[in-house]
């Protein structure tokens, strides 16, 4: 019957030739493709052996072993400061030049304000790495500062555009409207901010603040060089044991990165899906 | 009498005159003061400092890294040639265009291969119902904030010899040995192809998007063939996303430093590794920026043609 029926399939061509049927197949390879090789590093992180092809046994044996490692804790604070810090920054720069980009019309520069703004992105980030090195190495001489500022600055920088995207979006979707509707009842422009467009603007500022979270909390090339002594990241930490070789301990470290990360972009994707 | 009518509104026209140019200083003044900030610590911190690299490229090396403030050429004539230190004559050496020349590779190869791969997977969503569309972006988004080196890292555990991939292989029967497949070429190409494949789809998803489906149908009324149709209506149409998702991935795939790092084991360098080497251990800090500012060019120029081939096409089919 059903063979009977696709003889006049012809008629509703349009559903038979939006479909691909090689596509949807691929489709899911390059899913099993992007996922797998995630998925073995995190099911064995919780193996007992230390193998990472032969399952044992469940055992959080590792996640134990690295949060007892004290180069593990203090590498993982380390992140945390600058990310949080970087955050902070970027997130509140972001949403200032962002209102200024969205609201108050056309005007002449802004489209070069965007691109300046976008410009960390423009570039690879090894040469974004050497160029910063090479410019606080003359800072850092010229002033005497020392510390974990300078790579904090480092990632400040290219934190700004991650936290710039979501939050334009966001303002470029929400009407005036309501501004102006305060501006008519007599608020003064700082008042109409904090009280309509902050509010309404939270989860677009939230979810920028997010992706320069994980942005600064992922990144490796640029601290690698820009860090000083005694500033190592769980990233550049990671980097140097899988160097050495491959261990338990990094798998469930790594496991822990995933996790906060997958946390955070999905809680993002939400917050930014919820407008719509 | 006429001029006692006629003084007031001109008085209240330059009055609301003054007001209105007071209110647009008021706008500059708080946009100049929005926008401070992020042109300033961008400008300053990002841009700036390639200007730097750029000084640095003409200086002489230090001897235990960073430079010597003397104006030399050396870093760019070290490309191509080596000086033999006794009697100080230049000899050609290809062994860093060797390395530009595999990075270009790789980096090329990468493209096409995410592609490849990245343009039916951008149909296949853009062709969902939209419920189902939001699960596949967010499936497709979601590696792309993981830490490219913990995903490095995974690639890495199954290519090993003793990696998943080897232990599928040799239970099926294939192969009896494990493949030496880490540390070779392949292997980086497949890091990243796997590190910048939603780089791809998200540009071609973007641009086919919006696009009504009914065409399709439409040109088959017309009796254009499937690969007809392909060529004509969706090829153009997805053209824009086609050339950003290009160049979204050869830019990262040029400078790339994990993944040959880790996948080629450090013996099969990119430009990123030669220019991060240059900084460490190397000490060769003019030669590291010189490097640095080849490949910014190489970016630069790719920017320029894909702007070029993004541009639209007069006349033709589209």
């Amino acid at each position: 019957m059903a063979k009977f029926m696709s003889l006049f399939r012809r008629s509703t061509g349009s559903r038979e030739l939006r479909r691909q049927p090689l596509f949807t197949g691929m489709s899911w390879l390059v899913l099993v493709f992007l996922y797998a090789p995630i998925a073995v590093l995190v099911v064995f992180s919780f193996n007992d052996n230390r193998s990472v092809v032969r399952w044992t046994e469940f055992s959080l044996r590792w996640y134990a072993a690295a949060l007892e490692n004290d180069d593990i804790r203090r590498s993982a604070m380390i992140s945390i400061q600058v990310a949080f810090t970087a955050t902070v920054f970027s997130t509140v720069i972001a949403t200032m030049a962002a209102l200024a980009t969205t609201r108050g019309g056309v005007y002449r520069g802004r489209a070069a304000a965007i691109a300046l703004i976008n410009q960390p992105l423009m570039i690879p980030e090894i040469v974004t790495a050497i160029a910063t090195l090479a410019f606080f190495s003359i800072l850092r001489q010229l002033t005497g500062v020392t510390g974990i500022g300078w790579l904090i600055l480092a990632h400040t920088v290219f934190c700004v555009p991650f936290a710039y995207m979501p939050i334009r979006a966001r303002l470029s979707d929400m009407s005036v409207t309501y501004e102006a509707a305060a501006a008519d009842l007599y608020a003064s422009p700082w008042q109409a901010f904090r009280h309509v467009t902050l509010p309404l603007l939270m989860p677009g500022v939230m979810a920028g603040a997010m992706l320069a979270f994980v942005v600064s909390l992922d990144d490796v090339i640029i601290t690698l060089l820009v860090a000083g002594p005694g500033e190592t990241t769980l990233p550049i930490y990671i980097l140097g044991q899988i160097r050495r070789g491959v261990t338990p301990e990094v798998n469930a470290v790594s496991t822990i990165l995933i996790g906060l990360t997958v946390a955070m972009v999905t809680l993002t994707f939400f917050l930014q899906r919820k407008q719509k | 009498m006429s001029s006692a009518t006629h003084i007031p509104p001109t008085d209240a026209a330059t009055s609301l005159h003054a007001a209105q140019a007071a209110r647009a200083r008021q706008v500059r003044r708080t946009r100049l003061f929005l926008l401070a900030p992020a042109l300033g610590i961008i400008g300053i911190f990002g841009l700036f400092p390639l200007s730097i690299a750029l000084v640095y490229s003409l200086l002489e090396p230090g001897t235990y890294g960073g430079v010597e403030w003397v104006f030399s050429f050396d870093a760019y004539v070290q490309f191509l040639f080596e000086r033999d230190i006794f009697d100080d004559t230049l000899a050609f050496n290809s062994a860093y265009l060797q390395i530009f020349g595999r990075s270009f590779g790789l980096a090329i190869t990468t493209m096409i291969g995410t592609l490849m791969l990245g343009f039916p997977v951008a149909y296949f969503i853009a062709a969902r119902p939209p419920e189902q569309r939001n699960f596949w972006l967010f499936a497709i988004t979601l590696p792309f904030w993981t830490n490219l080196l913990i995903r490095t890292y995974s690639m890495l555990l199954i290519v090993r010899d003793e990696g998943f991939v080897n232990l599928m292989l040799m239970k099926i029967g294939i192969i009896s040995e494990p493949l030496e497949m880490l540390y070779t070429d392949g292997a980086v190409l497949a890091g990243l192809i796997y590190s910048y494949l939603p780089f791809m789809i998200l540009p071609i998803y973007a641009s086919l998007e919006k696009f009504d489906f009914s065409l399709l149908e439409a040109g088959h009324d017309l009796y254009a063939s499937r690969t007809q149709v392909f060529r004509h209506i969706i090829v153009p149409i997805t053209r824009p996303g086609i050339i950003a998702g290009c160049v979204l991935v050869l830019i990262p795939a040029l400078g790339a430093y994990i993944t040959p790092e880790l996948l080629g084991g450090g013996k099969k360098l990119m430009i990123g590794n030669l220019i991060a080497l240059q900084f460490g251990s190397g000490r060769n800090w003019p030669f590291g920026a010189a490097a640095a500012l080849i490949l910014m060019a190489v970016v630069l120029i790719a920017l320029l043609v894909s702007l070029r081939a993004g541009a639209p096409k007069e006349g033709g089919h589209g």
